[in-house]
């Protein structure tokens, strides 16, 4: 049993109130950080947890917030990012949901170490239910002195307050976010000026994920050396996983990031094993925008060492034979399901969510989106393949913001791994409509698949 | 339809427009939005658009270009329900094409259709973040997760009714 931090007290009855969730020992980290810290020591602290990002990328938060500016006079906001929108991912909407307490917690124990008075949480439109509840969770803690003026007697104010978006994933991308906060189009920013020095309305801005933001309540908690004795080398700390798709047990879960990819999948205490007894056929790790690896190549590396679910582990072999940790969304496929019509999907949905800004994004997202809608329905030509991958390598690195690259890489993903399954669909336009091509190889043992 | 909130709803909007820094009002434009299309008929109209822009002192083209921009914005009328079934990846192995098949048969409309008599809209949605509570919809402000057909049937029959009692 691996040991919990966010999701420990997840299922004590009533946790959702301020009365119990501080009877359980909630905002003991602000009374520690407002009362006996300067806003550079609870920096330091996290920058000594190592913990990263939580919302795909994995950079060093501590590092972040040390980048943010401190111009006389100008103010500063902390931003939560809670657009949780990465196909796969779900596990910010059960924070928020469940423990909504440990999301405010943080959020006052990290705006207190930025000087942000005023905060924001932008939240995916469709969240809209939630959206109420964490802002009964702001009511609370506002009622109790953890809110407002001069908390705790320490000096510093600060507000918190719900910014619902309006269905635009894209917005997940920290520019867009802020673009989309003052009532824009999201679409991203060109870097630099990079947020932290001016961000929202030109103001420095730090924008964490939900889950980055509770970690910060732990680690003020217990000091951040003691965070970082959790987990394996640069993976440090727990880290929320949703996984979803052809599992027996779909849902969150929290790991020291110390297990292998198998325990994972097939242990009673998270996944339970592939639905309906079937084989494990692929998996897409970290969430729609990281690479698919066939089952052989996720179990285990190319070298054909254990695969762990960590930062490190899961990108072992680069994009050629590894993957990415990403955002934790674990995404199975059993042997029955058909690779392009999954890809097909991913392309329809970048396609849809691209902002238009950049052409490579805008006319590239589509033309996948057509080429694999012939592939999957009877209609691809033999050329089609290259062509795919032509295009995804044009999109890649050529547009301002990275959901161009995180709408090519499962593209390229499931053409290197899968495109004996491409090709089948392409020769066998008839078959193709009735049956999916199966487990094939991809269970194999590595030797096959790891010369890709 | 009168393009005009009532008084409760004007205080409401002053008070979002507080959330944001002095002058920068346009930031209220997605909550307000929001508002907007729950209070004039489930969709954004030019005129209803127009008074948006003039509550927050924008030009409309301000109103236009991000009321098309945001995929929660309806630009068309739409049914008293919406059912928005997600598509993408993670329902698709669960299943969702079943249920956008079977809703489509059920309420004899294709996706992206109304019903005749202005009670259902059924639009295929990309990703909802409740990957693993698929199949799932969203109707209205909250999900329904774990579709099956009966939960389908279950759910038409609550909107008729719910209908049926505030007649």
């Amino acid at each position: 049993m691996g040991r919990k931090l966010l999701l420990e007290k997840a299922h004590v009855e009533g946790i959702r109130t301020y009365e119990v969730y501080r009877r359980e020992g909630g905002y003991r980290s602000v009374e520690k950080a407002l009362k006996s810290m300067t806003p550079e020591q609870v920096v330091e602290e996290v920058k000594k947890s190592g913990l990263r990002g939580r919302g795909g990328a994995g950079f060093p938060a501590g590092m972040k917030w040390s980048f943010i500016a401190k111009p006389e006079g100008v103010p500063r906001h902390l931003v939560c990012n809670a657009d949780e929108s990465e196909p796969g991912t779900f596990k910010d909407r059960y924070l928020m949901e469940f423990i909504p307490h440990l999301l405010i917690e943080g959020l006052i124990v990290s705006s207190f170490a930025l000087g942000s008075n005023a905060t924001y949480v932008y939240i995916r439109g469709e969240y809209a239910w939630i959206a109420g509840i964490l802002e009964k969770a702001i009511d609370e803690a506002k009622h109790n002195g953890f809110l407002g003026k001069n908390i705790l007697g320490s000096g510093f104010d600060c507000e918190i307050y719900i910014h619902r978006g309006a269905g635009a994933y894209i917005c997940g991308e920290e520019t867009a976010l802020i673009e989309s906060l003052e009532g824009k189009r999201g679409n991203p920013r060109i870097k630099p000026p990079f947020p932290a020095i001016k961000g929202a309305w030109g103001r420095p801005t730090v924008v964490n994920n939900v889950e980055t933001l509770c970690a910060v309540v732990p680690i003020i908690n217990d000091g951040g050396e003691e965070y970082a004795r959790i987990g394996v080398g640069k993976s440090t700390g727990t880290k929320l996983l949703s996984a979803c798709g052809n599992i027996n047990k779909p849902g969150i879960y929290e790991i020291d990031m110390t297990i292998s990819v198998e325990e994972f999948i097939y242990s009673d205490e998270y996944c339970g094993g592939i639905a309906d007894g079937k084989r494990l056929k692929a998996c897409i790790p970290g969430g729609s925008s990281v690479p698919i690896l066939p089952a052989n190549l996720l179990l285990k590396t190319a070298k054909g060492e254990t695969r762990y679910m960590n930062y490190e582990s899961l990108a072992d072999g680069g994009f050629a034979t590894g993957s990415m940790m990403g955002s934790g969304g674990f995404i199975v496929l059993d042997e029955d399901q058909c690779v392009v019509r999954h890809t097909m999907t991913l392309a329809r949905f970048y396609h849809h969510e691209s902002c238009g800004q950049c052409s490579p994004c805008r006319e590239g997202t589509g033309w996948m989106e057509k080429i694999l809608k012939n592939i999957e329905y009877g209609k691809g030509k033999p050329s089609d393949i290259d062509l795919l991958w032509d295009i995804q390598r044009k999109i890649e690195g050529n547009t301002i913001c990275p959901l161009g690259d995180a709408a090519a890489w499962p593209v390229a993903a499931a053409i290197r791994h899968f495109r004996d399954e491409f090709e089948w669909h392409i020769t066998n336009p008839v078959a193709a409509q009735q049956r999916n091509f199966g487990l094939a190889h991809y269970a194999d043992p590595l030797e096959v698949a790891a010369t890709a | 339809m009168s393009t005009q909130f009532s008084e409760e709803k004007l205080n409401k909007i002053k008070e979002i427009v507080t959330h944001y820094p002095e002058g920068e009002q346009k930031s209220a434009l997605l909550p307000v939005l929001h508002l907007a299309q729950q209070e004039f008929g489930g969709w954004l109209d030019v005129p209803v658009m127009d008074y948006v822009a003039s509550l927050l002192s924008l030009e409309p083209i301000e109103v236009y270009e991000v009321a098309t921009f945001y995929s929660m914005y309806n630009m068309k009328p739409v049914g008293k329900f919406m059912f928005e079934v997600c598509q993408t990846g993670p329902c698709m192995l669960r299943g969702s094409d079943d249920i956008i098949a079977y809703i489509e048969q059920k309420l004899s409309i294709k996706a992206g259709e109304t019903t005749n008599d202005g009670m259902f809209t059924l639009k295929p949605v990309e990703c909802l973040g409740a990957c693993g509570y698929a199949p799932m919809m969203q109707l209205g402000n909250y999900y329904r997760e774990h579709l099956t057909k009966e939960k389908v049937d279950q759910i038409i029959d609550e909107c008729r009714t719910s209908v049926a009692i505030n007649n």
